[in-house]
């Protein structure tokens, strides 16, 4: 599973990208976390404001910092997805 | 000090909110109703403080600082949390994916209007400027409507209005916004006009509203307030030291000091204001309650409001992100508009008000 976090490197993209590691820790998940802060790839996904969150090329969430209870339950998804 | 300080951490009633949405709107009015009781008994408690409790007289210098501190202090912090969470909850329902939507085929003209009224009400931090950009330009939406809201949505933002509120009132702070509206929508227009087109990088990115999504009330109430609890305690500490430098000017500074460097009488005042205020950015939530002491010591409002915008209007951070998108002459066109149209307001307002 790929994570990808959104944003230009300000306190609330960086606060995503935290979150997003404990959550994989915490399920025990294997998953590469990317911090992406090209703006040429953010607007690709047509994100036009950050932070934002994108599992497996699917952006989950923009311009805001979701709950930890979104996030796992994206990551489970993402996961089952995955091993199916 | 228990009474209206505690109440300024608790949080606005609509967090608890349930499902139904009449008992949204009676939260809402309940936490109106708190918020009018709380505030008006904020002078009383600060009083009652500075020279009953603290047995300080009235009539000497300390207990009056004492008492101005308390007092501006709270009410700047009760007025702060409950504007950054009102607007930031009006504008969780405005996307900018639906303000894309909504200016996609607009004219220039019209398109402006609306550009600058929904940069209002629209969130955006500079780090979101890029990636904004770019997505408006590319789906066709044209440059000098972009700019319109490039202008307004950082301009009119929510401490700017609630410190306002709480430093200068209800009419200064319609005022700046619609000062702050009237610039977006002239700057977007002239910028339109001057065919800049090439200025901007094309990257040929087809627009997509993939990140669009709903996302239910509560949950966007508890992000209102996660995002209300963190920009206060960025801009907390400036906005105290702010108060302490102006609790000091409105003791110490004599009144015909500031009159004859920044007041009515000097034309140089306004422009002077704009060029100070141009490097200050973070601090812009701190330099409300300067000002408003400078004010006091006669200051012109013009003047104090072309300070400000300046601070908030003109924010080297967002040039320097923007610079990777727009070349350097379109960015010097921008700063150039925004600070004419700084300077001019200021004059207008020292005339009129």
């Amino acid at each position: 599973m790929k994570i990808e976090v959104l944003g230009a490197g300000c306190a609330k993209c960086r606060a995503l990208e935290e979150q997003a590691k404990q959550a994989i820790a915490a399920l025990g998940v294997q998953a590469e976390v990317e911090h992406v802060t090209d703006f040429r790839r953010i607007a690709g996904y047509g994100i036009l404001s950050t932070p934002a969150l994108v599992i497996d090329g699917q952006v989950k969430c923009a311009g805001r910092i979701p709950s930890d209870k979104e996030l796992k339950s994206w990551i489970g998804a993402a996961t089952e997805v995955s091993a199916a | 000090m228990s009474t209206s300080s505690d109440r300024v951490g608790t949080p606005p009633a609509a967090l608890k909110s349930p499902a139904r949405p009449w008992g949204r709107y009676a939260l809402v009015a309940a936490g109106a109703a708190a918020f009018v009781l709380v505030y008006r008994g904020l002078k009383p408690a600060a009083d009652w403080l500075t020279y009953d409790l603290m047995r300080l007289s009235e009539k000497t210098h300390l207990g009056s600082a004492v008492n101005f501190f308390l007092y501006d202090t709270v009410k700047i912090f009760l007025l702060l949390v409950t504007v950054i969470y009102g607007v930031t909850l009006i504008r969780q329902s405005f996307s900018p994916q639906r303000v894309r939507r909504a200016l996609g085929g607009k004219r220039e003209g019209i398109g402006n209007v609306m550009a600058a009224g929904l940069g209002v009400v629209t969130p955006f931090c500079s780090c979101s400027a890029c990636p904004l950009f770019i997505g408006f330009v590319e789906s066709g939406i044209p440059l000098g409507v972009t700019f319109s809201f490039l202008i307004s949505s950082p301009l009119v933002n929510e401490v700017a209005l609630g410190m306002l509120l709480a430093m200068f009132g209800l009419k200064v702070a319609a005022i700046y916004v619609t000062a702050g509206v009237i610039t977006a929508i002239i700057g977007g227009l002239v910028i339109g006009r001057l065919k800049l087109e090439n200025q901007v990088q094309r990257f040929g990115i087809a627009p997509s509203d993939q990140a669009e999504e709903r996302v239910p009330f509560q949950q966007r109430s508890r992000e209102a307030w996660a995002h209300t609890k963190g920009l206060i305690r960025k801009v907390g500490p400036w906005v105290v030291g702010g108060i302490a430098v102006g609790a000091a000017i409105h003791g110490y500074v004599p009144v015909d000091f500031v009159a004859r460097w920044a007041g009515k009488h000097n034309p140089w005042s306004v422009p002077i204001a704009v060029l100070i205020a141009l490097p200050l950015y973070s601090n812009a939530a701190g330099m409300i309650p300067i000002a408003q002491a400078l004010y006091a010591k006669g200051m012109a409002m013009g003047t104090v409001l072309a300070f400000f915008m300046a601070v908030v209007g003109l924010s080297t951070p967002e040039f320097i992100i923007l610079k990777q998108v727009i070349r350097p002459k379109l960015l010097a066109i921008f700063a150039g508009i925004l600070t004419v149209s700084f300077i001019l307001f200021g004059y207008l307002f020292n005339a009129i008000l």
